[in-house]
């Protein structure tokens, strides 16, 4: 186990070298630059810009000089904040995005695996049909939607709850939660009503009925495990993306999360805090999953085998 | 056995995660109706401390009046610092800011302030002639980036110096006489000058502070920053948390301290026009930056609506690529600006009372309210059409409008397409591009027709007719008649008199109209939505505010 | 052993039997599902609306009416107008045409590529799984929309290439599942069984691998093709998608969320609409996997 999780480890280190080499260079060859402006920019003020952030040096030696300043932990100046560091704005973003994305995730997991087995359980009767519809509004309903119907009904009609903010005001946490957590939900219920639908159907389970156990020691016990795996297989990037996607809600409540600096980044060229931010997110994205890809193992006593023998 | 023992810990995990999530939602569901009994807005309790919430629009990327551009940078800048003239919130025409008083020599070249004794920095220092003449050095160092160096080129030598032609700051015309008196030599008699000093790329920066933390001329020290940085406005910065607020208090040591009413300013970044517009609703700012269009209907049946709208001096308009070979003939750019229906499009389609533009420059700036032969009439756009080769757009080649990404400009460009599909007979078709991609193609002039808006830094004809000479960095269109540099770069600055001057302005006006590398289109409105606390934020055409004058006064 | 050799010869005769029958087998289950065939005739409809729609459109889509406005359904316009004064109705069937093009082609090149690279990686594990899915890591990574502008700079814009760059993106997650699904597969009796009457690893992997992972793969991909079509509308703002007058559904919520207050006409009847295909989608989705299941047979 110990080796695997170390070879996972060190196959780590080549990939986040190829992300960061494909998006220096996508992102110094994107048209625009961080200085361009609506108003004209006199040359002198490009040329002093550019001198001061080295971007009148070749671009390999940019990308030498990047690398050199990574490996020291420092990402650098922001372009487009001047005076702020991409490793003060990402601490800054960071907690409040990752509050976030905690709360929706567990929002996520807890209705969409409980529906989602209660579902499969019940196949084709009102215990299935309900919640599947739901899902199904889940699903059609992306955040950018539900997002103001829920600020209109909860905020604005009912002043039960804040319309925006982060800790600000008592009750701001909840409907950003929910908000991102919604469509996480209804994916993770039709995954794994399906997936549980696909293991109840294989032969260890109807042995395991035949054998006269309970239905629910029979799902929790045996079924779950395997009906879960592609939903645990879709985790992995679902956090990463929850993360990286939680933009959306941010900019709809007015949450000063990372979600809005990686977006503001890419339209402003900000070609520091892009790469900061890109690798920040792809290590996020590697160690999940890899934990994902962990849980799967488990989940999977073959495999757990082969890893530990192998 | 390992395996139940494992999924009874994936239980218990999950467990004790859903009983945290509990918890949290728990607790925010307690305070919530603790709150209940005293759930005050942030404009109830504004109106009691005296706190102003204010809508800002984006998050300002520095507060360095040398460095930042935009307008949320400059309502935050404006409270925290404050130049030698102040303007009246109404019509503003300047009034004495830092200097208590000035004299204009004979020729209108050379002005003398004297500043006041009690002008002091917030941290006590006294405030001198050096400090302005200081702050103009370092707003003209190439270094530093300033993009509104160009606010200080009417200074004689100003230009010179910050191109490199002339490297001693000496020869500049910007001298202390004494602590107390400041002597300003410009190029030209320049009657816009007054204006420009209470732009912030002329505001006074503290020396010291700014040597603590850095060089003179380096960009994005900490200076900035809360608790560092140190100005001479009526408020200090107190907290800044990037993309969530910034907090100004009152500055005791700001000279005319005693009059100002405000205790804070909360400013708000919300980049999100919609969200904006709920949050006021919900009472959680005084004043909004601005109204998304389809709502403008709705707060106009309110009794006493929050909602005003006011002149803005900026003008939205079409820049044509006058090197495309189908848009080089001047009758064919004529027919495109006479086949929009600016009437229709104002009142269905941007809905914010905006005035239909027939000119570049806006009416009434400086007095100047410029003539033109321009109008809505599709029977001679079809004829100038027909007259240029394409008689009913016949072969017209299919020529594309370019616009970047924005619910707003995209309106417009449909409703345009679809006026000269019908008055015209030729075919329109719409290209988006991100923000940074348009502003890309459209200087290095890969574009046929491409959306425009122009806001006055100054309030005078020459900061948008200088915009196309053949030079200009914001011309963008090809266009280029030297006839035109002369009336603007020559006799216009030369003129005696504010009525002959004008008159130049006019002749180049009508040259620009007549040839038509630009299509008027609309002179902009500023929108807002304000709270019925907020008194004397007066509107003006700059939609300046001036938040030493601004209370709240609430009817409760 | 017993089981053993049961399933060999099981194996043998499913690898034998035509796949016709197979096929016939399964559209004889699914059409004694009903919900599974409302739905595919739903989608049969809407699909056929949109071929028709330049000749059964009450309007041209881009034909304006400023002077009305945005008005509520009418009898002239039934489910009403826009700020512009276009009708609504036509409107959505144009965009049906985008939306419905752009969500089929754009999940089938996810779908071809996501199965295949999860199939191939899951089954042969070991290095070429390590390499495979470090390359959906890194791919994962990369920053999408910076990614999107130098594409279309590049390529200019191009419908195909909005199918490449949806494509591109969503078959990570469709690789990671089947992945997942591949390797609880792979050690199963029948599979070893199949090795043991001396398939060939491509045989099997597509006759007895990737049918078993047919179940999530259906439920996620009548889940991926809502989300790209509200993709493909997020692209279209950023220029790359498909222009105005043009319009898609995506693109019309978008725009119905700004006036939802206003005009909700504009939100609810696409909305309507998409949900309608996504239902009938999960209708026809599920039947199939029922239909398909390799085992319900045995029922």
């Amino acid at each position: 186990m110990i080796k695997f999780l170390l070879s996972r480890l060190l196959q780590a280190v080549p990939v986040l070298i190829i992300v960061i080499t494909a998006t220096f260079f996508i992102v110094h060859a994107a048209p625009g630059g961080p200085f361009s402006a609506d108003k004209a920019v006199p040359p002198e003020v490009i040329q002093a810009l550019e001198a001061q952030y080295k971007l009148d040096q070749p671009v390999w030696r940019q990308y030498l000089g990047y690398l050199g300043d990574i490996a020291r932990g420092d990402f650098g100046p922001s372009f487009k904040y001047p005076g702020r560091s991409v490793n003060e704005l990402i601490m800054a973003g960071l907690p409040i995005t990752a509050e976030l994305a905690f709360y929706a995730m567990i929002i996520a997991i807890l209705i969409g695996v409980l529906s989602g087995v209660g579902a499969a359980m019940r196949p084709n009767t009102l215990q299935d049909y309900v919640p599947m519809t739901l899902a199904m509004i889940g699903i059609c309903m992306p955040s950018f939607l539900l997002g103001p119907l829920l600020v209109l009904v909860f905020g604005i009609q009912l002043e039960l709850l804040p319309v925006s903010g982060w800790g600000d005001i008592p009750g701001d946490k909840i409907l950003p939660s929910i908000t991102l957590g919604t469509g996480y939900a209804a994916f993770i219920a039709r995954l794994s009503r399906g997936g549980m639908l696909e293991i109840l159907s294989q032969d260890y389970i109807r042995t395991a009925r035949a054998k006269g156990l309970r239905e629910t020691t029979v799902i929790i016990k045996h079924a779950l495990r395997g009906g879960l795996i592609p939903v645990v297989a879709f985790l992995g990037p679902a956090f990463a993306g929850l993360l990286a996607g939680s933009f959306v809600v941010e900019t709809i409540f007015q949450i000063p999360g990372i979600g809005r600096f990686y977006v503001q980044a890419a339209f402003n060229r900000d070609y520091t805090l892009i790469l900061g931010m890109t690798i920040f997110l792809s290590t996020l994205i590697i160690i999940f999953n890899l934990i994902s890809d962990l849980i799967s193992i488990w989940l999977n006593p073959k495999l757990r085998d082969e890893v530990s023998n192998g | 056995m390992k395996e139940i023992s494992l999924i009874l810990n994936l239980s218990e995990l999950l467990k004790k995660s859903i009983n945290l999530l509990k918890l949290v939602f728990l607790a925010q569901l307690l305070l919530l109706s603790a709150s209940c009994g005293d759930s005050q807005t942030n404009v109830e309790k504004g109106n009691i401390n005296g706190t102003l919430y204010w809508g800002n629009g984006t998050e300002p990327q520095s507060l360095d009046p040398q460095i930042a551009t935009g307008v949320p940078e400059h309502h935050v800048i404006s409270a925290l610092m404050e130049g030698l003239v102040l303007k009246d919130r109404k019509t503003l025409l300047p009034k004495p800011g830092v200097a208590e008083s000035w004299d204009i020599s004979d020729d209108g070249r050379v002005y003398t302030f004297k500043i006041r004794d009690n002008a002091r920095w917030s941290n006590g220092d006294s405030l001198t002639a050096n400090d302005f003449v200081w702050s103009w050095w370092r707003a003209l160092q190439p270094a530093l980036g300033n993009l509104y160096a160009y606010m200080l080129f009417p200074i004689e030598n100003a230009q010179e110096y910050y191109e490199g032609a002339l490297t001693d700051f000496s020869k500049v015309g910007a001298k202390a006489l004494d602590e107390n008196t400041l002597q300003v030599t410009l190029n030209h008699p320049t009657p816009y000058f007054l204006q420009l000093l209470d732009h912030y790329s002329l505001f006074p920066v503290h020396k010291e502070t700014i040597e603590k933390f850095g060089a003179a001329d380096e960009r994005g020290t900490r200076w900035t920053y809360a608790g560092n940085l140190v100005g001479n406005g009526a408020f200090t910065l107190d907290e800044w948390e990037i993309n969530r607020k910034i907090l100004v208090k009152k500055n005791k040591n700001y000279w005319d301290s005693d009059n100002v009413d405000l205790n804070e300013i909360v400013f708000l970044p919300i980049d999100n026009m919609v969200t904006e517009e709920r949050m006021f609703r919900a009472g959680q700012l005084h004043v909004t930056s601005s109204l998304p269009a389809d709502k403008i209907a709705a707060y106009k049946e309110i009794d006493d609506s929050p909602m005003r709208i006011s002149p803005y001096l900026g003008t939205y308009f079409y820049r044509i690529n006058v090197d495309v070979p189908h848009l080089q003939d001047p009758r064919i750019r004529r027919a495109l600006a006479m086949a929009i229906d600016r009437v229709n499009l104002v009142e269905k389609i941007t809905k914010g009372g905006q005035i239909p533009a027939y000119a570049m420059t806006p009416p009434g700036t400086m007095g100047y309210f410029p003539e033109s032969s321009l109008q809505y009439d599709p029977e001679r756009a079809r004829k100038l059409l027909s007259d240029a080769g394409y008689p009913n757009g016949k072969d017209f080649p299919i020529t594309e409008i370019l616009y970047n990404t924005n619910e707003g400009h995209r309106k417009i460009a449909i409703a345009i397409q679809e006026m000269w599909k019908k008055n015209l007979n030729i075919d329109i078709q719409i290209l988006n591009q991100e923000w940074k991609v348009y502003l890309d193609s459209e200087s290095a002039g890969e574009y046929q027709i491409s959306r425009a808006g122009w806001i006055g830094d100054y309030v005078d004809p020459n900061n948008f007719l200088d915009m196309f000479i053949c030079e200009g960095g914001n011309n963008r269109t090809g266009w280029c008649n030297e006839e035109y540099d002369d009336l603007i770069l020559k006799i216009a600055p030369a003129t005696k008199s504010h009525k002959e001057r004008l008159e130049i302005f006019q002749k180049a006006e009508t040259m620009l109209l007549d040839d038509m590398p630009v299509i008027p289109i609309y002179t902009y409105t500023s929108i807002q939505l304000i709270d019925s606390a907020v008194k004397n934020f007066d509107s003006n055409i700059m939609n300046h505010a001036y938040y030493k004058d601004i209370y709240l006064e609430s009817l409760n | 052993m017993d089981k053993l050799n049961n399933i060999t010869s099981q194996v043998e005769a499913s690898s034998e039997l035509k796949s016709s029958s197979l096929w016939r087998d399964a559209w004889i289950r699914l059409s004694k599902n009903r919900l599974a065939i409302a739905g595919l005739i739903v989608l049969l409809t809407l699909i056929m609306i949109s071929l028709l729609t330049p000749i059964i459109a009450p309007y041209g889509y881009e034909e304006q009416n400023l002077a009305i406005g945005a008005t509520a359904p009418s009898e002239e316009h039934l489910l009403g107008t826009d700020i512009f004064g276009r009708d609504m109705l036509t409107r959505i069937m144009y965009g049906g045409r985008v939306s419905l093009m752009v969500g089929f082609v754009a999940t089938s090149v996810a779908l071809v590529i996501g199965i295949s690279w999860g199939a191939i990686a899951g089954f042969f594990g070991g290095r070429l799984d390590a390499v495979m899915m470090r390359i959906v890591d890194a791919l994962y990574a990369l920053p999408f929309m910076i990614f999107i502008i130098l594409l279309m700079v590049v390529f200019g814009r191009n419908i195909l290439l909005l199918f490449l760059a949806i494509g591109a993106v969503e078959w990570l997650t469709m690789a990671r599942i089947v992945r997942s699904q591949v390797m609880s597969i792979r050690n199963q009796e029948f599979i070893e069984a199949a090795y043991s009457i001396g398939l060939t690893r491509w045989v099997i992997i597509k006759k007895h691998i990737i049918p078993n992972t047919i179940g999530p793969v259906i439920v996620y991909t009548t889940l991926t093709i809502p989300s790209v079509m509200l993709l493909e509308a997020f692209l279209s703002f950023l220029g790359l998608g498909i222009q105005p007058p043009q319009s898609s559904w995506g693109l019309l919520i978008n725009y119905g969320v700004e006036t939802m207050e206003e005009y909700p006409w504009l939100l609810i009847f696409p909305g309507m609409a998409l949900s309608l295909t996504l239902f009938s989608l999960n209708f026809l989705g599920d039947g199939l996997r029922d239909a398909l299941d390799p085992r319900a047979s045995k029922d």
